[in-house]
């Protein structure tokens, strides 16, 4: 039984309205009918965090979503917090320690890390790592992303907020 | 993959709800953790979906009676951060960090964990060793359930295809350890389990050993070893593997407890 319904939500600070199919994944959704394809699609069953995306603040799995879901909700993206900057010093230290591997995960990894951050806790390279286990894919390691991730929080909760 | 088609509705009201419930072929999504990734992988084919997040008054947590009374639709995190479920409710607060991952757990549902009961899951577990009861809705009133009556085989519990599971009661434990081995965090346990200790006997149940959590109650640990359930072997490890695994978490816990 196809169902087209209407929905109105916040993308990245902008209030849009469309028709959507009930079926429809919120992260299909923003990538084929807002044209946002930051937002990567890798196993589409919640396992590799491709994905990620914040809903009303909160991170969530844009493949385990129905567009219909966010309805009345503010999503971001990983455009979103790279065009507003909130994503600035993590972007670099991922660019400086090489933190990319393949770059299939880098943009739900940013938004997990960014996640983490801005709790503004001290925190662990092994707390870093389970916060990222949700987005590990196939290249392993995670060496250099842990160093970046690292290295923000450091700064940051050395810097005033901590 | 892509989920097959299906009709959406958001009722406001529990008893709107129940009615959509009597169309052939509903089904409840709440957090839609483990619904959405069924249906993509075409496991799963709803006719319509009966999004029950819209419900008011269930997703409260309240410390009541020498327990807490957690509605059906807290999510993993919520119940992660509540004041009343770390002090009332260690052993939860502790399992909830081992379900999945951040971004799963901000939209996974109490609820929805222990309405799919999944055998390797952490929740149904933690509801049988604290002995709670479950709360069910249907068109003709509520029905209480307690733990041990609700889980029944893989993935069936006493839940009727037109009733909702609309919150849980947990009782405290005096003193409760929760443990599971798992090859990172965040994935299923290879073996785990909830125990809790009120008075001279202990309760042990144990998950990602069979079709449904196993409930275990012993005096002394011999007694318990004894009774370790032979576990279902998995892909990746033999039942022997799990049982001995069982055995050495098993042990671990009852010196916690004792």
């Amino acid at each position: 039984m196809e169902q087209a319904l209407v929905i109105t939500l916040t993308v990245n600070g902008t209030q849009v309205t469309r028709s959507v199919q009930a079926r429809q994944h919120l992260v299909d959704f923003l990538r084929e009918e807002l044209g946002l394809t930051g937002s990567h699609i890798g196993c589409e069953h919640g396992v590799c965090g491709a994905c990620t995306l914040r809903v009303d603040g909160d991170i969530v799995r844009g493949c385990l979503m129905l567009a219909v879901q966010a309805n009345g909700c503010r999503v971001e993206t990983i455009e979103g917090l790279s065009d507003s900057k909130e994503l600035e010093k993590l972007q670099k230290a991922f660019h400086e320690k090489n933190a990319l591997q393949c770059g299939f995960c880098t943009p739900g990894m940013l938004m997990a890390a960014q996640d983490l951050i801005r709790q503004g806790k001290k925190t662990t390279r092994e707390q870093i790592r389970n916060h990222i286990s949700g987005n590990y894919c196939r290249c392993t390691g995670y060496q250099a992303i842990v160093d970046a991730i690292e290295e923000v929080i450091k700064t940051e909760v050395n810097h005033g907020q901590g | 993959m892509k989920a097959p088609p299906f009709a959406y509705a958001k009722p406001r009201s529990l008893a709107e709800a129940l009615e959509l419930l009597q169309h052939p072929g509903a089904k409840v999504l709440a957090g839609g953790q483990s619904l959405i990734p069924s249906l993509n992988m075409r496991l799963s084919s709803p006719e319509l979906l009966v999004d029950i997040t819209g419900l008011k008054g269930l997703a409260n947590i309240e410390a009541r009676d020498g327990g807490v009374r957690i509605g059906a639709l807290c999510t993993h995190t919520s119940v992660e951060r509540s004041p009343e479920v770390r002090e009332h409710l260690p052993l939860l607060a502790e399992a909830v960090a081992h379900i999945a991952h951040p971004a799963i757990r901000n939209r996974g549902t109490l609820g929805g964990s222990l309405a799919l009961a999944d055998p390797n899951a952490e929740l149904p577990a933690c509801a049988l060793a604290l002995d709670a009861v479950l709360i069910v809705a249907g068109r003709k009133g509520e029905r209480r359930v307690p733990a041990s009556a609700f889980f029944k085989a893989l993935f069936e519990t006493d839940l009727k295809p037109d009733e909702i599971l609309v919150g849980a009661e947990f009782p405290k434990a005096a003193k409760s350890v929760f443990l599971e081995l798992a090859r990172r965090q965040g994935d299923y346990a290879i073996v785990g389990l909830a125990a809790t200790s009120r008075g001279a006997e202990k309760r042990v149940a144990f998950f990602g050993v069979a079709a449904t959590p196993i409930l275990l109650k012993a005096k002394s640990l011999e007694e318990a070893l004894k009774a370790l359930p032979t576990p279902n072997a998995d892909l990746y490890n033999t039942s022997a593997t799990k049982r001995h695994l069982a055995g050495v978490l098993l042990e671990r816990a009852w010196n916690k407890l004792s």
